[in-house]
């Protein structure tokens, strides 16, 4: 049952990370402000979708590309992701890694948020003391008939306003959660493994994302 | 021809229950013992792999009952699961989940008291009373309306509050994703399980079979999302497990590590 609380929390990550961030100036507000307002606007966006609506998941990207990316701080994420193996990348290395773990971290969010639409979020008022550029947002994802499901936002404040870098899902971070797999790639293939088995992931899945656009 | 009498075969299944009991106590015991040996020897043991992470030294032998929970889970509950989901209606569905959260929140009580949150133990146990009856046994969680959070603990988690360490990572046959002290934990709670301690056979195995795939339903939709989001299944779920077991055990506030900013 365990296991299975776990899917339901991963999963819901993945989806709210993407109804979460659109177009908004970003430096004119408060984290928990960015937060609430995207939220709002993606959703509105996918109920009303109608391609959205019956799977078309590479419409789906173009929204996240468009409205969510800019909210992220990808480099950030996949810092944490590879962790301490992040030293041994170099410059050129360093980059594919962003632009691959990008591209996995997309298609997997944009699959979920087809999957889901109906749910509701609510954003917490955000505790932290003035000043603090780093910050934490709570929410909590209403599901019809369903538990609610606590969600957090780890923000930074870099140039060009605040950038999610951590969602946490019922405990599990997202990026984080890469670590042990990431590791063992880089244990048995270097960098450049790690780098192979992203791309070969990242072609299957674009292939099945082209197949249901098909459809 | 059915020449089988329901007397027979209710004592057969009793039997056949009782020895599926010893065979999974045999095995977690096994495994429990296998996990702490485990745990002593160099952390490549048994395995010609990749078992290199701390957490999970016997990496091989987890790998072969993940398959073996996978498999389990594509031939019968995902289909039982996909097929209750088409019959029955949301509403349904629902009211069958809550009807299982209600029966667990006694021994959420149980443990939050045993933890030393008795503030909490109280909502759980004023939450049982609650829906029992104005939510009609459970079927309706009308406490989480009224404001009494639904919590979740179990007996790991109170081991793991009372100081014992996770000890090596685990996959338990069926029952999935365990550190040693979860699976410890695992045994006590379901010898404390209401529903195993339903005298009428048929009636126990029915509702736990309707546990079961009640809550695998609601996982469907995470299935793809699962096989697009993980490199590899295995360690992405084992990380995910051991991350949230941390959260619970820390009610939702763990520290934060410093390398995780």
């Amino acid at each position: 049952m365990k296991t299975m609380k776990i899917i339901i929390a991963l999963l819901f990550g993945l989806t709210l990370a993407l109804g979460v961030f659109g177009v908004v100036r970003a430096q004119e507000l408060t984290p928990d402000g960015l937060v609430k307002n995207v939220t709002r606007e993606v959703l509105e966006i996918v109920r009303k979708d109608k391609e959205i609506q019956s799977g078309n998941s590479g419409k789906m990207m173009e929204l996240i590309e468009a409205k969510v990316l800019p909210h992220f701080n990808f480099t950030h994420m996949t810092e944490l992701a590879v962790a301490r193996d992040w030293r041994q990348a170099d410059v050129a290395q360093r980059k594919t890694l962003i632009d691959e773990f990008r591209l996995l971290l997309v298609r997997t969010y944009s699959k979920s948020l087809t999957e889901y639409k109906d749910q509701e979020i609510e954003v917490k008022p955000l505790v932290s003391k003035a000043g603090e550029t780093d910050v934490q947002v709570r929410t909590e994802i209403k599901q019809p008939g369903g538990r609610r499901i606590k969600m957090e936002y780890w923000l930074e404040k870099v140039e060009g306003g605040w950038k999610v870098y951590d969602i946490v899902v019922e405990g599990i971070s997202l990026v984080t959660n890469y670590r042990g797999s990431f590791s063992s790639e880089v244990r048995n293939g270097g960098i450049d493994g790690l780098i192979k088995s992203l791309q070969a992931k990242n072609k299957t899945g674009a292939a099945a994302t082209a197949a249901a656009t098909k459809k | 021809m059915n020449t089988i009498r329901w007397a027979d075969f209710k004592s057969n299944t009793s039997k056949l229950r009782g020895a599926m009991w010893d065979v999974m106590r045999a095995a977690l015991l096994g495994l429990t013992l296998a996990g702490m040996l485990g745990g002593c020897a160099t952390p490549n043991a048994g395995n010609a792999a990749n078992s290199y992470d701390e957490r999970d030294p016997v990496e091989g032998v987890n790998r072969a009952v993940f398959a073996f929970n996978q498999g389990l889970d594509t031939v019968l509950i995902r289909p039982m699961a996909v097929g209750y989901e088409f019959v029955l209606p949301t509403p349904i569905r629902t009211g069958v989940g809550n009807f299982f959260d209600n029966i667990g929140d006694v021994f959420v009580g149980v443990n939050n008291l045993l933890q030393g949150k008795v503030a909490d133990a109280a909502s759980d146990l004023g939450r049982v009373a609650i829906n029992s009856t104005l939510g009609i046994f459970g079927l309706f969680d009308i406490a989480s309306e009224a404001g009494l959070e639904k919590h979740e603990e179990d007996f790991g988690q109170t081991f793991g509050r009372w100081g014992v360490g996770d000890g090596p990572y685990l996959v338990v046959p069926v029952f999935g994703p365990r550190t040693t002290r979860d699976t410890l934990g695992l045994v006590l709670d379901m010898k404390v399980d209401p529903v195993g301690q339903v005298d009428h056979v048929p009636t126990r195995n029915t509702l736990t079979a309707l546990r079961l795939v009640n809550t695998r339903a609601t996982l469907l939709p995470a299935d793809k999302v699962i096989e697009e989001a993980a490199l590899d299944k295995y360690s992405y779920m084992r990380d995910a497990y051991l991350q949230r077991r941390r959260n619970l055990i820390y009610d939702g506030s763990p520290p934060r590590d410093a390398d995780m900013r």
